[in-house]
């Protein structure tokens, strides 16, 4: 500790060209201009490597099996030598007393200086007795671990929205990140997010040493700033109205759009049309199956995947936004034949009253 | 006060009323009129286009994406009618305190006893046929005209909820007065949700609304749609409503 990155990687025997093509990479990751370059570098010859905890709370692990898999390696690698990772539960090589007392030092020694990455959601039920780590609440060490922290990443949607713990029923009372800390939260959701993604953010907290500019919602504009729909190649089957309307047919080979299988393209903000998964493999749309929207609040809760809109709450199942409204537009239509009928016989005796003393031709 | 039209005594006792018994009011100014029928246009056009971006058809068939966009056009057709039923809306709010004494505010909110007593009349009358002594109105009647504030609040939600999709399309800051109500209905796609179901909202008003105003031409002869074409309507003497 105490070194500059620059001297770290000197350390771990990278030339100096490595140490400048780092830089570069850093620069556009987080989304700086070629004339930034500079200033990088400089930046990274004076800043003393930043201190990193990762916390892992109601989560399943998928943010950090993304993490690893970014595909930029040498970054990717450079990262974790540049970080200094002080504490992670699935990573780290201490265990038990040891590895709570590098979390406390970084705490005390770091304090102000430190970057929190939080993966996964908080129980609050039952005083958090659902998720406990060493003895202590997830709560108790969230609030801990955010107290003197420099910046707070709530990676993936677990910890952005509560993801499927927070589905309902919400046994647990599973809450985000944000809704704990009182200091602005990074939300960057997915399930997972893509890795290239939560590389790009780590590196712009590294590399410009502040919060990437976010949205109303805490997402990085950068990678949330657009909906997969927006970006989508697929798109222009869709303004063209050429749908797949069931997963073997000819115009699922044709690669038309997915909307009618479900597709959540149109509500979803996320970046998967752009950088893709698996250094760039392919993403969901791309083979063959629609968006399910795993980086939009709430999810798991419209449900079907496989169907424009959810169900109608309080309807029983099956019962689309179409059907409630189809089915009570045919009662007010009976209702009104009804009335037309009743009203017919009354217009008759009307008639005949008012014509009464008519005479007679 | 009120002149019955159906069933009164005195109406047979008058036999035909006279020409001269009669006097033409304007009560449907132009702002009203227009109102109405760009209203009327734009609500049509917005549920079948509302309806097939919810249920996309495979209608039209092209070898290559780039040749048709046709679906393209449906959501251009939507949101043009989105932007004339907003304009529209907020010239008839302007008119609700600039207009004639049919066009006021105070009609469509049931603020006064007399209003809640017009509507009981109307429900026991008119709608349930139980009492037949029906009463004649040269504007809006109370609980028409409540309705009509039922459905503003309808299309003030269907506004913020239309102009929160479409945010994110536009760089104007006008169109991203309501993005605060996407959180609150649980992202896009409870926005999306909502905004279908309110679909049917105005499926249903336009049922009723279309046949009360046959009832009301057919049984009592008011001239309600020559009215809201011409913006005259014919005063009985002795008729003070
Ligand atoms: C009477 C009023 C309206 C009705 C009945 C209506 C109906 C609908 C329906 C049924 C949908 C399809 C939703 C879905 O299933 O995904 C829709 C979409 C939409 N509406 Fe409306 N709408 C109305 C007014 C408005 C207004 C005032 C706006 C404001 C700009 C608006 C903007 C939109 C947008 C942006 C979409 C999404 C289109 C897309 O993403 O392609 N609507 N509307
Ligand atoms: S496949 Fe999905 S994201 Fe792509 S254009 Fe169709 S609806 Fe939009
Ligand atoms: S395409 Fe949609 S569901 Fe798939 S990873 Fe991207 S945001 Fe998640």
């Amino acid at each position: 500790m105490g070194q500059t990155i620059w001297q770290s990687m000197q350390q771990k025997g990278y030339s100096r060209r490595e140490f400048l093509q780092f830089c570069s990479a850093a620069a556009a990751m987080a989304g700086l201009s070629q004339s930034s370059i500079g200033q990088v570098v400089s930046a990274f010859e004076t800043q003393t490597r930043p201190a990193v905890v990762w916390m892992h709370f109601q989560e399943c692990t998928c943010c950090s099996e993304s993490f690893i898999r970014a595909s930029h390696p040498t970054v990717a690698d450079v990262l974790f030598d540049v970080l200094s990772l002080n504490y992670t539960e699935t990573l780290m090589a201490p265990a038990g007393f040891q590895a709570e007392k590098s979390l406390e030092d970084t705490i005390r020694d770091q304090a102000g200086k430190y970057i929190v990455l939080v993966e996964g959601s908080v129980p609050l039920a039952a005083d958090g007795v659902y998720c406990m780590v060493g003895g202590k609440s997830a709560e108790a060490i969230l609030q801990t671990v955010a107290k003197d922290a420099a910046a707070v990443v709530a990676w993936g949607n677990c910890a952005s929205n509560g993801c499927v713990q927070s589905a309902k029923p919400n046994p647990t009372q599973a809450t985000p990140i944000h809704k704990l800390v009182d200091k602005p939260v990074i939300n960057v959701p997915g399930c997972p997010p893509i890795a290239d993604v939560m590389m790009g953010i780590v590196t712009h907290l590294l590399v410009v040493g502040e919060t990437p500019e976010l949205d109303d919602t805490g997402r990085p504009r950068e990678f949330y700033g657009r909906r997969v729909h927006d970006t989508c190649y697929r798109r222009a089957n869709y303004d063209a109205g050429l749908f797949v309307e069931a997963w073997d047919d000819e115009n699922a080979r044709k690669g038309y759009c997915l909307f009618k299988m479900g597709c959540r393209g149109p509500v979803t903000y996320n970046a998967c049309a752009v950088v893709k998964w698996n250094e760039g493999t392919s993403y969901p749309i791309q083979s063959g199956h629609g968006c399910i929207g795993c980086s939009e609040a709430g999810f798991w809760d419209n449900e079907p995947f496989y169907q424009h809109l959810p169900e109608v709450p309080g309807f029983g199942i099956e019962s689309t936004a179409d059907k409630v409204g189809g089915t009570l537009g045919l009662v007010t239509l009976a209702g009104v034949a009804t009335h037309a009928v009743l009203t017919n016989i009354r217009k008759k005796s009307v008639i005949a009253e008012q014509h009464r003393d008519d005479p007679k031709e | 006060m009120s002149t019955p039209a159906i069933g009164a005594a005195n109406a047979r006792r008058s036999g035909h009323d006279q020409p001269s018994d009669y006097k033409r009011i304007y009560v449907w100014q132009f702002p009203v009129r227009l109102f109405h029928w760009a209203t009327a246009a734009s609500i049509v056009l917005l549920c079948i286009t509302g309806f097939l971006i919810g249920h996309p058809l495979n209608a039209f068939y092209a070898a290559e994406a780039y040749h048709q966009y046709w679906f393209g056009w449906v959501r251009f057709v939507h949101f043009t009618a989105a932007f004339v039923l907003m304009a529209v809306q907020i010239l008839r709010l302007y008119w609700a305190f600039a207009g004639n004494r049919y066009a006021n505010w105070r009609h469509f909110l049931p603020l006064t006893r007399a209003q809640w007593e017009d509507i009981e009349n109307l429900i026991s009358t008119e709608i349930s046929q139980i009492r037949k002594q029906e009463r004649y109105h040269m504007g809006h009647n109370s609980l028409a005209a409540t309705t009509y504030f039922v459905m503003f609040l309808a299309f003030l939600f269907q506004t913020a909820t239309g102009l929160a999709l479409y945010a994110h399309m536009s760089d104007a800051r006008l169109t991203h007065i309501f993005n605060w109500i996407v959180p609150l209905l649980g992202g896009d796609a409870g926005v999306r949700f909502w905004h279908h179901l309110f679909l049917w909202a105005f499926v249903l008003f336009i049922i009723v609304h279309v046949y009360l105003v046959l009832y009301d031409d057919y049984v009592k002869g008011g001239g309600e749609i020559s009215a809201m074409i011409s913006g005259w309507k014919f005063k009985r003497n002795g008729n003070e409503r």
